[in-house]
């Protein structure tokens, strides 16, 4: 046999790799993978269609459900995006303790990942290993915010509930714990011989393609392009942290190459540099109010005057994320977009597909910490069920079309 | 009169005591890998719950599959696994009770090795035949698996059978009694013990490969290709593998301990136990043998598949054709050397 003889195989939507609905199209010989093609479009929910039907404030419940690990960043994204367009300076207290709250997402948000990358390889002390240190932060935020996972700390012009000076201990606790844990956990993860053997130069995503495709986030900072909406686009309190810079792998002493195990390297240093960056909120927290108006009534008024767009970007644990938001007298936004890190990253699976084998599938998918629910924009399902392709210049007739329908 | 019961009785008491035993083992396996994960675990007699939910419920067989391959698969790997357990711990148990009887020349290594590879061509056929491309990739990688893991213990068995020729020159020197009968550390030098170090090494690998536990489960590799070999079969063809599963492993770890570990109670104390007139020496290597197997099943299987992630097939293909031959090669060598020292 001279032709290679090459076989399908589909992986999803459901399957026990993915915890969202996304079908690969692999095409496999022997056990390397030739072709790849991505399906999205499982778990369409319009989020942004929704959006247009409600107000202001009811808007933020609604974003902190698009995903279940970045239920601050939608809306912090969205919060930034509003005020811009309003002018609405916040308060710096409030401006802290959004950090705070930004950062412990993040933490956990990492832990979680590194549980699910483990778990992927067959690792699953790791993986209960590293959710069961998350349990820590967990309680904190419950402690802070009320709630373990969709805080509804954020409004727009502040945070609705204060860091009071009982709950320090408790913050100061948390951190306390994961300096402590912080390089036992370390070595368990990034000195482990197998975990090694399973992401060493696999996945390879190259410093010229983490460019030419847009990657943002830990995938972009582990290909060695050093982008950090923290510390190219600063708010927050993170204009007063002169030592942020993006992570690296190099902070490990290893070149960046893009593989897997520079994404694991990038992501245990950021869980550092959070606790550092909590810490220092901790320590320069400014007295004040912490919103600058408390009414939600009256705050959707104020809002109602203004005509104008924003646009506000924020880096989610998994990457930037920008919300763009047009207000237009009226009680919402005339038009919400949303852009979420996995919709850059997500492309740039299919560099990173080059040259692995059927068990890599599941590692290098995980690898950018995808959010399928936060990428998906559209599904298209005809009347008989049967899903069709739409080319570029559909979608430009389309949004044509629909800008045109709203403009009026 | 006697030989013949024991001829009918044994096997049967095997099969029932081996299923019973090798999910047991499985439940406490469980228990134990959720210790050291930190979880609570589920009840140590989970297994049998499980195989009583998989009996009652319905087996799908896929529309494509070949019906009488895909059904007589997970019965022809029970039945292949408790004949093998019965050809491991049957021989033994009539040498420690002394029971004279032709089974007693029976277990011989080499018919292991090839009883051994029934239950995984078996699961192999199975797979191929349930129509599911998850399953037939994980057939392709058991194949693989199967053919890496025969060359360390070919080495393995070519060692014991070369030792026990030279300790024991009237015995046939690949049968497990010989082997049991004379313990390999007690006639071996530093050398050879250092050898039999090697081996017991290898063994920490072959036997995770042999009864496809982690790092060495890819054949079922659940996050990658979603059960593989078991992708297709429910019911209570799923409940047959499973308790073939036990079985194997049961079977996998009484083979280590017999070559490894064979020392009865009277070859450790040197006593015999006896009581109101009667000889109670045979429980207590009974006793023995299962606190014998229990540890070596928490360090063989539990331990190695809670610390490991899972190889993937190409790794695990180099590391057993090379790294673990080459270790039980040394160990061959070693114990040769030893011997022909010992000799002088």
């Amino acid at each position: 046999m001279s032709t290679r003889q090459t076989y399908p195989l589909h992986i999803g939507p459901t399957h026990p790799a993915f915890k969202e609905p996304v079908q690969f199209n692999f095409e496999i010989e022997g056990e390397r993978v030739i072709t790849c093609d991505i399906e999205f479009g499982y778990t369409h929910r319009a989020v942004e269609h929704i959006a247009r039907e409600r107000n202001f404030i009811q808007i933020l419940y609604l974003l902190e459900r698009i995903c279940g690990i970045c239920s601050v960043s939608h809306p912090m994204a969205y919060c930034l995006a509003v005020e811009q367009a309003a002018e609405i300076e916040v308060p710096p207290r409030a401006k802290y303790i959004r950090t705070i709250i930004g950062e412990l997402e993040r933490l956990h948000s990492h832990l979680l990942w590194t549980g699910v990358a483990a778990h992927e390889i067959g690792f699953d002390t790791l993986f209960l290993y590293t959710w069961n240190i998350r349990e820590k932060v967990l309680d904190c935020l419950e402690t802070i915010t009320g709630n373990r996972i969709n805080y509804g700390i954020l409004t727009i012009g502040g945070v609705r509930r204060d860091i009071t000076p009982d709950l320090y201990p408790v913050l100061q606790e948390t951190l306390d714990y994961y300096y402590d844990v912080f390089e036992r956990a370390r070595e368990i993860i990034l000195d482990n011989m197998s975990i090694q053997l399973r992401c060493k130069n696999v996945g390879i995503l190259s410093h010229e393609n983490a460019l030419a495709y847009c990657a943002v986030g830990p995938t972009a900072r582990a290909s060695g392009v050093p982008r950090d909406v923290r510390v190219d686009y600063p708010v927050n309190a993170y204009p007063d942290i002169e030592w942020l810079k993006p992570v690296s792998p190099l902070d490990a002493g290893r070149e960046p190459r893009g593989d897997v195990y520079d994404r694991m390297i990038v992501r245990v240093h950021e869980i550092h540099q959070s606790i550092d960056i909590i810490n220092f909120c901790m320590e320069n927290m400014p007295e004040g109010a912490v919103d600058v108006e408390p009414k939600a009534t009256k705050m959707i008024s104020t809002l109602k005057k203004v005509q104008g767009e924003g646009i506000g970007r924020y880096e989610a644990p998994r990457g930037e994320v920008s919300h763009y938001d047009i207000l237009d007298n009226r009680e919402g936004p005339l038009l919400m977009k949303v852009k979420a890190p996995t919709y850059s990253n997500g492309i740039t699976w299919m560099k990173m597909f080059d040259n692995v084998e059927i068990a890599d599938i599941p590692i290098v998918i995980a690898s950018i910490d995808p959010c399928v629910a936060c990428a998906d924009r559209m599904s298209f399902v005809d009347s008989g069920g049967r899903r069709s392709i739409m080319t570029s210049a559909d979608l430009h007739r389309l949004s044509v079309e629909k800008q045109r329908r709203i403009g009026k | 009169m006697i030989t013949l019961i024991l001829t009918l009785l044994m096997p049967a008491f095997v099969l029932v005591a081996g299923i019973v035993l090798g999910l047991l083992m499985k439940g406490v396996d469980r228990k134990f890998a959720a210790y050291f994960q930190s979880r609570i675990g589920p009840p140590v007699l989970q297994p049998f719950y499980d195989m009583g939910k998989l009996m009652m419920k319905q087996s799908i067989i896929p529309e494509n599959a070949v019906t009488w391959i895909f059904k007589g698969a997970p019965v022809t790997a029970l039945s292949s696994s408790v004949l093998l357990l019965i050809y491991i711990v049957v021989p033994y148990f009539l040498y420690l009770s002394g029971v004279n009887h032709f089974f007693l020349q029976a277990g011989d290594l080499i018919v292991i090795l090839y009883v051994l590879a029934i239950p995984t061509v078996a699961l192999v056929s199975g797979g191929f035949s349930s129509g599911s491309p998850y399953a037939a990739i994980g057939a392709q990688r058991e194949v693989v698996l199967l053919m890496c893991v025969e060359l360390p213990l070919a080495v393995t068995t070519i060692t014991f059978a070369t030792k026990m020729s030279a300790v024991c020159e009237s015995c046939p020197s690949f049968s497990l009694t010989t082997i049991a009968s004379h313990p390999v550390w007690n006639t071996m030098g530093p050398m050879g013990i250092l050898g039999g170090m090697m081996l017991l090494l290898s063994f920490v690998f072959i036997v995770p490969a042999e009864s496809a536990k982690i790092p060495f489960d890819q054949g079922e590799a659940e996050t990658e290709i979603a059960e593989g070999l078991l992708a297709e079969y429910s019911g209570k063809y799923l409940a047959f593998i499973q308790m073939a599963d036990g079985v194997k492993s049961l079977a996998l770890v009484s083979l280590t301990v017999i070559l490894f570990f064979p020392h009865g109670f009277t070859d450790l104390t040197g006593l015999r136990i006896t009581g109101g007139g009667y000889d109670f020496t045979l429980a207590a290597d009974v006793v023995l043998f299962f606190v014998k197997i229990f540890a070596v099943y928490f360090l063989l299987i539990t331990t190695v598949r809670v610390i490991m992630a899972r190889f993937k097939i190409s790794q695990a293909a180099k590391i057993l054709l090379l790294t673990i031959t080459v270790v039980s090669l040394s160990g061959y060598m070693l114990i040769y050397l030893d011997t022909f020292i010992s000799a002088l």
